[in-house]
């Protein structure tokens, strides 16, 4: 059970969270210039790491805020928590 | 009746008598025993049979490990428990207790045959011989391997007994109270950490408290002695929090641990009663020291599992703490030092002893003080055989070769009516292990041990492989103190006197005359595996050890193996050539004892099970006799049956009734979620197929909500209220998860729009009527409104005042018919509900229920999202292309409507069926082909909705169909078990296509 330092709310028990898959992955402006192929790029491929992933979270039984999640997938340590928008740590990679 | 309590101790209160029922017969005992005590001092140590030899097996531990004394306690229907082992039992008065694994009893046993015919049950003899014929399995097999197996009963009624959960949090958690775990929390305490220190045992000290060696002290003082001083100490300490009779099931990640606080398992019936029997602990623990301890390890030899062969260090146990002898004429047979300290203790109480040591030679002071009382020792002696059906009664041993893998000379037979092994210490890792620490082996004494440390959990005392005083004092002291990041100066001092030493002779397994084939050396004493089954395993080629593990069934039993692993993987090191530390272990899963689901459930159980949604009209429902059903966590009614009708014949009343003059149904779950903002329209434009910024002020609007893959998600119909501000109804059940799809898009995608989302489900009642009459009825409610369709047409919303409340009233349909949904705060839900029946009476309005919705809708072809669609249907699958905006540049899921797959000419698309017999009615999931002769069947698709419409006067379907948007007219069938139902695929519609009724 992670312990996640939601950034609006501070450390709640992982129960009140839901996972929304894998962070930066913007969605295209123009989805209707994509070939099939670039569209399914976008739609269906997510990376599935062993060591650091950026990751969304949304505190849905919470505040039901979105945010982004640094997590190493070897040992579920939380090495940072971001809020949307915000630029994503470079000392992760 | 023969008595094995030879003297008194303080754990023991001899003043307390304690009767209690074993197998049928009461037994005594004293407050303070464990039921396995209490049966050792009446002489009792049958306690069961083996699992697949229905051997007989005695208790073997003193503890959590035990494999034999496995025990079905009470006999009532709905508190009976099994799995319960007799070690850990506090005995109380009442007691009833039989042992689990002995049908039909345990002394004469039908399954004792198998035990003559084991040659022909080998590794793996479940899954070789009970492989065919599989009706077998069902009928012959498996009801013989229940009944002799001896897996106990379950409670066959609901379990009375009141369960708790509890969330804490500490700076320090400490796991074991045996004389680590006691230096570690006092450490912890002192230095104003607040500390929360468990053990499973009714009282703290492990196996320091009842030693009593004079060669083993602390401070000049026995160390027993000198540890209930520091529990003493440590009871005053105000941060300090002790739970004892407390074990811990789980470690998991972020240092969260679930412990079991047993309350009342001990007491006496009367005083169960009204009070909580376990409490679940939720622990988040800053820092974690793990002080487990170590249990010790069975020998493997010839014929090791007879009753009245036990651990060494667990008759010390029995002898010194609980006073009970487990025999008078008793056997030690260790590599290793710790036995001496049973037989000296034995000695000292007047026990008759001698030792069989691995060994060629040993000279700790421990061992010259044995030998200084006299106590014969057979150095470098081997016990090769053990004699006695229900219990021990001699042994032979030999000498072992100089390099220990055969044996020498001529057998000497000892008689005994007890024998104690001991093969070293294994350190409990399992918390360790659970919480996803990693081991590393110590190739010396062939242990595994916590790799590492991690800056919020530590192993220490003999669970880090620390075994002797001076080693757990110290070492402990130091690493808390750096763990802790404290200076604690306590033990600075401590004057430590430790007389045994660490050296032992480790042979997994040994040396025999006999060939392997023939002899019994269990390794598994629960699952009854051999070591002749390891090595069939790795001749058969099982390699892995989890394989091994499985195949033999080594280690799965209720104990997860706890004395078994080790000897497991020592023989398929030794085997196989390789060295053990290379081979892995298996690995070991919470919980680490049992748990029972009442612990695991706490108070959530009957109407606290789940959360049940009631709407404010429910209680009208109750009164008028509705059947609900669960729709989400919300309970709608289903129908009203009246004067003892059945669902069809309600459900048909109901829908002509609707069709004929009104009814009304309680939409109150219906998701709403209330949308404001200066970019409201262009939210709802992008998240809509349809388009949105023309809609109208009071108007209404269906849409169809997709998925980023195309597929439909949601519908609903939103109303805009004001130029900033809609209303968007939801499916019920959806409700949740487009608000926090919604709040994503919002969130991430879109930041820059000025939206706000508030779901306002639970504010508003709905009433819904509709009906020829409908119009009439609200002209009663709110006589001020101006029905008339040029100031109030369909689609459209006004607000009114009903005695000074006000409504939101949508004039929308769902059936078909002329139709009005009225909102109103839900505090006024249950009048407003009543109003509207009052009002309606005349109309023979009529209440309905879900299945008349349903019905009524499937006559008019409109879709229930996640009934007709499963998150593969496009809209245009769905024959709804009307509703996608082809003009709009985007929204959710647009791009995907012309991808490769989505423009396939052959996806299944919902089609009308109508059967050609119109009274038969076909069943909803039912597949659908258009030939039976060609084999494999084709499968083209299935039924998803289907009703008898009474409307109509026959049956209607919808179904999806591969390609069905082309098929209309032509001939399908439907495969049932007994017959074929022929069907002509047909428009969705089925009723009032040119949309008359919605203006009648
Ligand atoms: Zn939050």
């Amino acid at each position: 059970m992670f312990l996640i330092n939601c950034p609006f709310c501070g450390e709640r028990d992982q129960s009140e969270f839901s996972s929304g898959g894998e962070a930066h992955i913007v969605r295209p402006k123009q989805p209707t210039e994509l070939s099939d192929d670039d569209w399914a790029e976008y739609l269906f491929m997510r990376k599935n790491i062993k060591g650091i992933q950026f990751e969304r979270w949304n505190h849905v039984h919470g505040c039901r805020k979105w945010f982004n999640v640094v997590r190493d997938t070897s040992n579920d340590k939380i090495l940072s928590v971001y809020k949307m928008g915000e630029k994503p740590p470079v000392n992760y990679k | 009746m023969p008595n094995y309590r030879i003297h008194k101790t303080e754990y023991i209160d001899e003043t307390k008598r304690v009767s209690f029922k074993y197998d049928g017969k009461t037994y005594f005992g004293y407050e303070g025993d464990t039921l396995a005590s209490a049966l050792l001092a009446n002489g009792i140590h049958l306690v069961g049979r083996s699992f697949k030899y229905h051997r007989p097996r005695g208790i073997v531990s003193c503890g959590t490990e035990e494999p034999n004394a496995i025990c079905q306690i009470g006999s009532k229907k709905d508190l009976t428990e099994p799995n319960v082992r007799a070690t850990e039992l506090e005995l109380y008065e009442g007691l009833e207790a039989s042992s689990q694994n002995c049908w039909p009893n345990v002394k004469f046993d039908i399954g004792g045959i198998n035990n003559f015919i084991s040659p022909l049950i080998p590794a793996g003899f479940y899954y070789k011989t009970f492989m065919w014929p599989k009706s077998f399995w069902k009928k012959v097999y498996e009801p013989l391997i229940r009944l002799s197996a001896g897996l106990g009963k379950s409670p066959t009624e609901p379990d009375p007994d009141i369960y708790d959960h509890k969330h804490v949090h500490y700076d320090v958690l400490v796991i074991g109270g045996g004389i680590s775990g006691i230096i570690a929390a006092k450490m912890a305490a002192k230095n104003n950490l607040k500390t929360l220190l468990v053990d499973d045992k009714k009282i703290l000290g492990g196996s320091t408290i009842y030693q009593n060696n004079e060669n083993i002290k602390i401070d000049d003082k026995l160390s027993s002695e000198w540890l209930k001083n520091e529990i003493h100490e440590i009871k005053k300490l105000s941060n300090l929090t002790i739970k004892t009779r407390t074990s811990i099931a789980a470690y998991h990640g972020y240092n969260f641990l679930l412990a079991k606080e047993n309350l009342t398992d001990h007491l006496p019936e009367e005083k169960k009663k009204n009070k909580i029997r376990q409490r679940l602990w939720k622990i988040r623990a800053k820092k974690v020291v793990i002080a487990t301890g170590s249990i010790e390890r069975p020998l493997v030899f010839n014929n090791n599992d007879r009753p009245g062969i036990l651990l060494s260090n667990s008759i010390n146990k029995y002898l010194d703490y609980y006073g009970v002898t487990c025999g008078e004429n008793i056997i030690l047979f260790t590599n290793n030092d710790s036995a001496y300290e049973t037989s000296i203790s034995l000695h000292k109480k007047g026990i008759k002893n001698l030792i069989v040591d691995l060994r060629k030679s040993a000279s700790s002071e421990l061992i010259k003080q044995a030998e200084s009382l006299g106590i014969k020792i057979y150095f470098n002696h081997v016990v090769t055989n053990t004699f006695g059906y229900r219990k021990i009664n001699s042994l032979e041993i030999m000498k072992l070769s100089e390099d220990g893998n055969t044996t020498v000379g001529d057998k000497i037979k000892l008689s005994c009516d007890c024998l104690g092994m001991s093969g070293g210490w294994t350190p409990m890792v399992h918390m360790h292990t659970q919480s996803g620490g990693k081991l590393d082996f110590r190739d010396e004494d062939q242990v595994f041990l916590p790799k590492e440390n991690s800056e919020d959990q530590i192993s220490v005392g003999s669970c880090n492989g620390d075994f002797d005083l001076e080693n757990i004092i110290d070492k402990t002291v130091n690493k808390i103190n750096k763990f802790l990041d404290i200076d604690n100066q306590d033990y600075q001092d401590t004057n430590i006197i430790c007389s045994k030493e660490n050296d032992k002779r480790n042979i997994w397994l040994l040396p025999n005359k006999i060939p392997l084939g023939k002899t019994k050396c269990f390794i598994d004493f629960q699952n009854d595996s051999t070591a002749k089954d390891i090595k069939l395993a790795l001749k058969e080629g099982f390699r892995s050890i989890e394989h091994v593990k499985r195949y033999t069934t080594t280690g799965m039993a209720t104990d997860q193996g706890k004395l078994s692993n080790m000897h497991a993987l020592g023989i398929i090191a030794d085997t196989a050539g390789v060295k053990m530390g290379t081979l892995g272990t298996t690995t070991f899963r919470p919980p680490f004892t049992p748990l029972t689901f009442g612990t695991l459930v706490g108070r959530n159980v009957g109407k606290f099970f789940e959360v049940v949604r009631k709407t404010s009209m429910h209680e009208w429902h109750v009164k008028n006799n509705a059947e609900f059903e669960n729709v989400g966590q919300w309970k709608r009614p289903w129908y009203y049956p009246k004067n003892g009708e059945n669902m069809h014949d309600a459900v048909q009343r109901e829908s002509k009734a609707a069709r004929d003059s009104a009814g009304i149904l309680d939409a109150s779950t219906l998701g709403k979620i209330d949308i404001q903002g200066t970019d409201a329209s262009e939210f709802l434009n992008r998240v809509y197929t349809n388009a949105w910024s023309k809609l109208a002020i009071g108007k209404c609007r269906y849409g169809l909500m997709l998925n980023e893959d195309g597929m439909v998600y949601d519908d609903g119909v939103t109303t805009r209220i004001s130029e900033n501000h809609y209303l968007m109804t939801t499916t019920t059940g959806g409700a949740a998860n487009v608000l926090s799809k919604l709040e994503d898009y919002l969130q991430t995608e879109w930041p820059e729009l000025d939206v706000y989302l508030t779901s306002v489900t639970d504010h508003y009642s709905t009433a819904s009527i509709c009906g020829p009459n409908s119009k009439k009825i609200l002209n009663k409610l709110f006589p001020n409104l101006d029905l008339s369709d040029e100031n109030f047409p369909h689609m459209s919303f006004k607000e009114a005042k009903l005695e000074n409340i006000n409504c939101r009233i949508m004039r929308i349909s769902f059936t078909g018919e002329l139709s009005y949904e009225i909102n109103i705060e839900s505090k006024y839900g249950h009048s407003l509900w009543k109003m509207c029946i009052e009002a309606g009476n005349e109309f023979n309005l009529t209440p309905y229920g879900t299945e008349t919705m349903h019905l009524l809708r499937a006559e008019k072809g409109f879709i229930i999202v996640g009934q007709d669609t499963d998150g593969t249907m496009t809209p245009s699958d769905l024959q709804m292309d009307w509703i996608v905006s082809k003009k709009k540049y985007d929204f959710i899921g647009k791009r995907s409507l012309y991808r490769s797959d989505t423009i396939r000419k052959d996806r299944k698309q919902l089609v009308g069926l109508l059967t050609d017999d119109p009274k038969e009615i076909l069943e909803e999931g039912a597949q659908i082909v258009s030939d039976v002769k060609s084999k494999p069947i084709d499968m083209l698709g299935h039924v998803t909705s289907s009703y008898f419409s009474p409307n109509l006067n026959k049956s209607i379907a919808l179904a999806v169909v591969r390609s069905g948007k082309t098929m209309k007219g032509q001939k399908l069938i439907i495969p049932m078990e007994n017959k074929n139902i022929n069907v002509t695929v047909s428009d969705t519609i089925f009723l009032d296509k040119e949309n008359k009724r919605l203006n009648a």
